[in-house]
């Protein structure tokens, strides 16, 4: 805990219950100001729980939280000057058109009415979204909509955002918007405390990372060492040529590791693959001249962690945990 | 999600970038002034969807004509001398009806994910509630006013005139207004808008039909006519049938005013109360 950073985010044995369900069973955070932090966890876990704790719209009913130095209880409304909150539910007003949501926040937020108007629109160019800014919300794309809750999100800069499941339910293209507009955040040094469902969203996102399940923390690290102790991805290989597959199944096998046959009898997998050694995996075939129709490097899935961590799949009832790195117990 | 597939975005990051860093913080809003943003965001939504003021127009209207013409004569023998009597009382009922509505408004919003961020916004924390109730207001002008004047059109003349008109809905929209807090109460307590509908309308309807809105109490048994005497809203309909008669009951306008100030002296800080901890 003497890290030469500031922290952003200080929790420490954060709880919540709603009647019997412990939705947040004691977790302990430190979010370095200045970097994501992500919070992996499947569905249930307690991640929405414990944002609305650290946004101050519920207090905990154990432990406390510090966010930019201000505890979440007792300050709640320096907080709230700091912090802004893009929620899992869209966070702006579907009967509004999208401009008139950011002119309201931007008046609500104290700007004129003159400013809050230039503030929305040079939001609204920003963002994309400047040709559906006079159309209601509710008519709007996943992709749109998600946008549009960033930009209310930031009409002013704040020095802390919650960032809960921003990519659930979108496209490559709109996620890959969505990853672009938070890296840009965290360029011009907000910090942010990301959500996610998405092992690949942390990896690709995420500075630091906490897993949690079932309302604990139960491992964290970089998206790197998580990785690491879960065991890496698995290459992914359709040939065109259906008979040389075992030709190729032992070529994989010397360059990455166990093969598994798949049921599509053009199609196997490696089994332990990272970038560096697909890639020579995959060269290892071109120059043997086995023609590829399709190949790809598979992330280890959450469930795949979830079992690694725990033992146990996301969505069973966990035998006493048997966890890699455990933290709570 | 292949590793091997890489689409780029078309949010231009410069423009994001620059879009980020150009904001300095205005100072906090006042606290009328945030109330009055949420006002206006009510005003917005009526913009949008005008069908929203079918409630308040039609509804009032339907009760005017349907207790004219079907229990006027029967009532007060002919149907222009019922609608002196009736009319200033109809005004207080269908304005207290609307009240209604902005528990069940409110109630509808609490489902949506934007009440989130109005929760975590620097604001004085009553404000969306006191914006949205002001806005609501307006819709409580409407429906008076469709009443008085479909009333002035089937022959409804008061002796206290225009003035006497306005000041009778000028009480009655303020009192709503206090009213409003307790069915914000119900709005936040409530699980569905359709539950807030059924227990805002079971309050109102015996309070409203137990009162002197529609007959002379001295026609009821004793029982009756004690519950009657006391009930706000026949005092309510007492102040605003003085008003309109030009002859002011200043008691009734006093008690009336008072009993306002009372229910939001105890409903609105229960409001915000369950407003913050929902
Ligand atoms: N307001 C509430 N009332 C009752 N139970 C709740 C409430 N909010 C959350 N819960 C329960 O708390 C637990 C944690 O929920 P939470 O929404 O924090 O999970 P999550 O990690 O965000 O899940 P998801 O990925 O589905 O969004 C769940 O069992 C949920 O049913
Ligand atoms: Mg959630």
């Amino acid at each position: 805990m003497t890290t030469q950073t500031p922290l952003a985010i200080e929790a420490s044995g954060l709880g919540k219950s709603f009647g019997t369900t412990r939705a947040v069973d004691g977790v302990d955070l430190a979010v370095p100001a200045g970097t994501i932090y992500g919070v992996l966890g499947p569905n249930g876990a307690g991640k929405t729980t414990t944002i609305r704790m650290l946004a101050t719209l519920i207090p905990p009913d154990a432990g406390s939280a510090r966010v930019l130095g201000h505890d979440v209880v007792r300050e709640a409304d320096a907080v709230r000057e700091l912090v802004s909150l893009t929620g899992q539910l869209a966070s702006v007003d579907e009967e509004l058109t999208g401009r008139e949501n950011l002119v309201l926040l931007g008046r609500l937020l104290g700007y004129s009415r003159a400013a809050a108007r230039t503030r929305a629109d040079e939001l609204l160019d920003a963002f994309d979204i400047a040709e559906a800014a006079g159309r209601l919300v509710k008519h709007y794309s996943g992709g749109m909509r998600r946008r549009l809750d960033i930009a209310a999100s930031i009409v002013v800069t704040p020095r802390l955002m919650f960032l809960d499941e921003p990519t659930t339910g979108l496209d490559p293209r709109s996620r890959n918007q969505v990853w672009e507009i938070v890296r840009a955040l965290v360029a011009e040094g907000t910090t942010i405390l990301l959500c996610t469902q998405y092992l690949e969203e942390a990896d690709q996102l995420a500075d630091g990372l906490a897993v949690i399940d079932r309302g604990r923390v139960i491992a964290e690290g970089t998206p790197g060492n998580l990785k690491a102790s879960v065991g890496t991805g698995s290459l992914q290989v359709r040939l065109l040529d259906p008979g040389r597959r075992d030709e190729a199944a032992d070529l994989l096998e010397r360059a990455v590791g166990p093969v598994v046959l798949e049921p599509d009898p053009a199609a196997l997998s490696a089994v332990g693959a990272d970038a560096e050694r697909a890639a020579i995996a995959v060269a290892g075939l071109a120059t043997a001249g086995i023609p590829l129709a399709h190949f790809s490097l598979q992330q280890p899935s959450l469930d795949e962690v979830f079992l690694a961590l725990t033992g146990h799949a996301a969505d069973e009832p966990s035998p006493t945990a048997d966890t890699l790195q455990e933290h709570a117990s | 999600m292949t590793a091997t597939t890489r689409t780029t975005g078309s949010a231009d990051t410069a423009a994001v970038r620059r879009a980020i860093s150009s904001t300095p913080r205005p100072p906090r809003p006042g606290r009328l002034s945030a109330a009055l943003v949420f006002g206006w965001r009510g005003m917005l939504k009526v913009k949008h969807v005008p069908e929203q003021l079918l409630d308040v127009t039609v509804t009032p209207v339907m009760f005017l004509l349907l207790f004219t013409y079907l229990f006027g004569g029967a009532i007060a023998g002919s149907t222009s001398a019922y609608l002196d009597y009736t009319l200033p009382g109809l005004l207080v009922m269908s304005v207290l009806f609307t009240t209604v509505y902005s528990g069940i408004s409110l109630n509808t919003d609490l489902t949506k994910g934007v009440v989130d961020r109005f929760r975590s916004l620097p604001i004085w924390r009553p404000a969306p509630l006191l914006g949205s109730l002001l806005g609501d207001s307006v819709r409580y002008v409407i429906a008076g006013t469709v009443i008085i004047v479909v009333g002035v059109a089937l022959g409804f003349r008061p002796d206290g005139g225009f003035t006497g008109a306005v000041a009778a809905l000028a009480l009655v929209v303020v009192f709503s207004f206090g009213l409003s807090w307790v069915f914000s109460v119900l709005g936040l307590l409530l699980r569905s808008p359709n539950a807030v509908m059924n227990a805002g309308f079971m309050a109102i309807f015996p309070l409203t039909f137990l009162s002197n809105v529609f007959v002379d109490p001295t026609t009821l048994p004793g029982p009756l006519e004690a519950f009657v005497d006391v009930n706000p809203i026949s005092v309510l309909a007492t102040a605003s049938r003085s008003l309109m008669a030009g002859e002011p009951d200043v008691v009734a306008v006093v008690v009336s005013l008072a009993v306002a100030a009372g229910l939001a002296a105890v409903f609105l800080p229960l409001t915000t109360r369950l407003y913050r901890s929902r």
